[in-house]
């Protein structure tokens, strides 16, 4: 059995979205030109602007098109950064953000702006009081993400909005993860720009959006032509903005049910794992958390070896050691929660989506069972005592 | 990113456990960097007849404490000091350069287990 346990990292592409895009894959007509071809695809991408703007609670002009989730992170920082430094060079975040908002930090950082990392408790959410404690008088952005990608902690993002407003600084959110799973309405949150990408709720790759609230100041990211409302450079992606709106249509309409089904998955997995593996632990809290993430640490044993063991049995897991993604640290993320090192390396995440059943979810415990007490039999750090686990 | 050949080895790896009363035991790495390698040695006649290990460490880890162990076996403690974490690679059809330390680290767990074998012997 094969069995894709890895919707964070991306998902399908709904075979509804790719009948809605084929035409316009197969099509000529760039939608800056002004001949009929171009009308046509202009066309149609101004209708998926106003389908996706509908759907988050903004106006068509505010919506932009990027590459994907990390130009809009990017674009959202550097822009902001870029428009406002005369105001101020401060900028308040968290200790858990995506690589894509942590390293274009430490690229601002190196510009001389000066960046306030905002810790997270056990349950992996940051306090409001604590972002409003990290506010300075020469603060010029906030950006806090809208729901963990690794341990899928979903963030006050309505209450920090709405400090933010009063305070009359900016604030963006990295919702990538929550689009999709969470209802999102960006004036009721209090939002000013906030980043998603289409591939993570079954919309194609390659594609993400920046909304970015009127009269928001933030500078271009990308210079050339005047796509965009002359604020985003490069041609059109007219088949994925298509593709885009529909698949943000479905999962939007479809995110009750969806969730219902992922949901019922993921705790009847969290309580089987619990309890039948000795020495185990959720990583962040149960009550506000992505419906489809489980984050569990495993003592006495590395990620990445429970990921390459899971894989040879046909199950797609990833995993926050440092193995695994290259790097020597492990996981700041799983960190960020008081974990210790080991812990970290231990840690691996399973993300459910649509797609997934039960019959394959009681499957991954079954093997998981026996990928535990393989390695573990493996490793110098376990021994058995009369069935308890423990380090040495 | 992997090769066949670690994968492989990964899967099936030789020598996985511990020898009771051995002639030598090294163990070296932490918890905290992701990799703890033990080697365990039963040598006789200064010649190494069996050897094992357990390794709390990722795929690059295991495979290399595997293929390490299967290469010092028949070998004096002497000849099996000169096993370098490049033969460990090689012998892996190659390893990915942030995974070069795992054979680096075989290679340390072997010296360790002939250091205390010869430490025992005196």
């Amino acid at each position: 059995m094969r069995v894709y346990l890895d919707n964070s990292a991306t998902t399908s592409l709904d075979k509804r979205v790719l009948e809605k895009m084929t035409p316009y894959l197969l099509a000529d007509g760039n939608a800056s030109s002004l001949h009929s071809y171009g009308r046509e695809a202009q066309a149609e991408v101004d209708r998926a602007r106003e389908e996706i703007a509908s759907l988050v609670g903004c106006s068509a002009k505010e919506v932009y098109f990027t590459s994907g989730g990390t130009e809009s992170d990017n674009w959202a920082l550097r822009g902001v950064a870029s428009a406002l430094s005369k105001e101020g060079k401060h900028i308040v975040t968290t200790k858990i953000e995506h690589p894509a908002v942590l390293n274009t930090c430490a690229e601002l950082q190196r510009q001389g702006y000066q960046i306030t990392y905002v810790g997270v408790g056990a349950d992996g959410r940051v306090s409001v009081e604590d972002v409003k404690k990290a506010v300075r008088e020469d603060t010029i952005l906030v950006s806090v993400m809208f729901a963990n990608n690794e341990m899928g902690a979903i963030q006050p993002i309505e209450e920090i909005g709405a400090f933010c407003r009063e305070e009359g600084i900016p604030f963006h959110t990295d919702a990538v993860q929550a689009m999709g799973s969470i209802k999102i309405d960006v004036k009721k949150m209090n939002v000013d720009l906030l980043s998603f990408s289409s591939h993570k709720f079954h919309g194609p790759k390659g594609i993400g959006i920046l909304y970015i609230r009127d009269g928001i100041k933030c500078d271009r990211l990308l210079f050339g032509g005047e796509q965009e409302r002359g604020r985003r450079a490069g041609t059109t992606n007219t088949p994925a903005i298509v593709g885009t709106a529909e698949a943000l249509r479905l999962a939007v309409a479809e995110m009750e049910e969806n969730n219902r089904h992922i949901k019922a998955m993921r705790d009847h997995f969290i309580d089987r794992v619990l309890k039948e593996i000795p020495a185990c632990k959720l990583n962040g809290g149960t009550e506000h958390r992505l419906v489809g993430n489980a984050n569990i640490s495993f003592d006495y044993i590395e990620g990445e070896s429970i990921l390459m063991t899971l894989d040879l049995n046909g199950i797609a897991v990833s995993s926050g050691s440092a193995c695994s993604s290259g790097s020597l640290e492990p996981s700041h993320v799983i960190l960020a929660l008081g974990r210790k090192e080991e812990e970290a390396h231990s840690s691996i995440r399973f993300s459910f989506g649509r797609e997934n059943t039960m019959e394959e979810t009681d499957y991954v415990v079954d093997v998981l069972k026996e990928t535990i007490q393989k390695l573990r039999s493996w490793s110098p750090l376990f021994q058995a005592k009369e069935g308890e686990s423990t380090y040495v | 990113m992997y090769s066949k050949k670690v994968l492989d080895t990964f899967a099936n790896p030789m020598n996985v456990g511990e020898i009771e009363n051995p002639d030598g035991v090294g163990t070296v790495g932490n918890a905290s960097c992701g990799d703890i390698m033990q080697v365990f040695l039963r040598i006789e006649n200064d010649i190494i007849v069996d050897a094992k290990f357990k390794t709390f460490g990722c795929t690059a880890a295991i495979a290399s404490s595997s293929i390490a162990t299967e290469m010092i076996k028949g070998k004096t403690p002497e000849e099996a000091l000169q096993v370098k974490n490049a033969d460990v690679v090689e012998a892996l059809e190659g390893l990915p350069p942030q995974k070069i330390h795992c054979s680096v680290l075989a290679e340390e767990a072997i010296a360790a287990a002939i250091a205390d074998y010869r430490s025992k012997k005196k």
